[in-house]
């Protein structure tokens, strides 16, 4: 190669990365009446931090569970959007639920998973997804009829409108950077944060 | 008399699930629970749901509940290590949760990798938390299920009903 001569391949601005706390605020702008389940980890303080809400519920713990849950949300509550916000590592520690969620088509359900490919919590090691397993892919193979992989600001928007509009199941996986937002105060007591939540969502 | 068939207890514990208004119903296959799993998912009233492990039916039924129903999860007691961590958030949220649990490894067991799991089922949910119910003949299973039930739904608790090996039927799993 001769002496000077720049590599054809533009580089990737860091700057264009997308960022989780800026990402997760933009969809929850949009939520309308719909009810939000975290994953554990970075998404419980992401969803807090958009602002707190009787219909999130936050869960800081059961690693992998959930998808799940938002699945019987939404079979019990058909009429309203569930919407899933979790990390990479929190599903893929739940991998099988994609497979019984495919299967059971709920339309009311989306999934959406930002991908920062490094367990954030506990010192950013490396998710399968930083090493080349692909949400996306097993999410279809599963028969999820709408998926997407979102790597670009202006791809949102038409993410946006499928998690609250389009015919579910929904699975999108949000490329992101491992920088984090500062830690609010997220409501830990899960009775409390169940109670409040089953009020708002079902009024019992 | 002959007496009570194997199978004949799943419709008196279908009418219980029934009677409790029960709209979710998670299950991992058991042969125990062939006729009730059929029931439930004839069942217009009830969505049935297979699952790939069992811990996906503790997070599916606090989901249930979150929503306003109420579940069931049918398992059989090799699941039970499954599903430990999962029950943190039943536990912590004091969902209801209610566990049918058809037992291996104890009653007549021909297959020795049933034994641990089998063995440990019991104390593994109470340390977990969970209220145990037993029913080991068939003429019990549908109060059993009735009671934990209660216990569940309105006392506001994780209990699993356990399912002897020996009400299940003593035969040649191998066929």
């Amino acid at each position: 190669m001769a002496a000077g001569k720049k590599p054809a391949k533009k580089s990737v601005k860091k700057s264009s990365v997308l960022k989780r706390r800026a990402v997760v605020l933009k969809i929850l702008a949009d939520r309308g009446d719909a009810a939000v389940v975290t994953g554990i980890g970075n998404a419980v303080h992401d969803v807090f931090a958009a602002g707190d809400d009787h219909k999130n519920m936050y869960l800081s713990g059961i690693m992998g569970g959930a998808a799940m849950v938002a699945f019987g949300i939404a079979l019990a509550q058909p009429k309203r959007r569930v919407v899933v916000i979790t990390g990479d590592g929190e599903l893929l520690a739940g991998i099988g639920s994609l497979a019984t969620i495919g299967v059971e088509k709920p339309k009311n359900l989306s999934i959406v998973v930002i991908d920062n490919q490094a367990y954030g919590a506990t010192g950013n090691q490396h998710t399968h997804t930083a090493r080349g397993v692909d949400l996306v892919g097993i999410a279809k193979a599963s028969g999820f009829p709408e998926t997407a992989l979102i790597t670009k600001e202006s791809e949102l928007d038409g993410m946006i409108e499928q998690i609250y509009r389009g015919s579910g199941p929904y699975f999108a996986v949000v490329k992101v950077s491992t920088e984090t937002g500062v830690r609010g105060d997220a409501p830990r007591d899960g009775t409390l944060i169940a109670r409040r939540f089953r009020t708002a969502v079902a009024g019992v | 008399m002959a007496s009570k068939a194997a199978g004949d207890w799943s419709s008196d514990v279908f009418k219980v699930l029934k009677g409790e208004g029960v709209r979710q119903v998670a299950y991992v296959p058991d042969a125990g629970h062939t006729n009730l799993i059929k029931r439930c998912r004839a069942d217009t009233a009830m969505t049935a749901v297979p699952l790939t492990t069992e811990e996906e039916g503790v997070a599916l039924l606090s989901g249930a509940w979150l929503g306003g129903e109420a579940g069931v999860l049918l398992m059989q007691s090799s699941g039970v290590g499954n599903i430990v961590n999962m029950l943190s958030v039943a536990n912590e949220c004091r969902f209801p949760l209610l566990m049918l649990v058809t037992m291996r490894g104890e009653w007549g067991e021909f297959n020795p990798w049933q034994m641990p799991m089998g063995q440990a089922t019991q104390a593994v949910l109470e340390a977990a938390g969970v209220i145990i119910q037993r029913a080991d003949t068939p003429e019990r299973v549908a109060e059993t299920v009735a009671s934990a039930a209660a216990m569940a739904f309105d006392g506001g608790r994780m209990v699993a009903v356990l399912i002897g090996q020996r009400l299940v039927g003593f035969k040649d799993w191998s066929k």
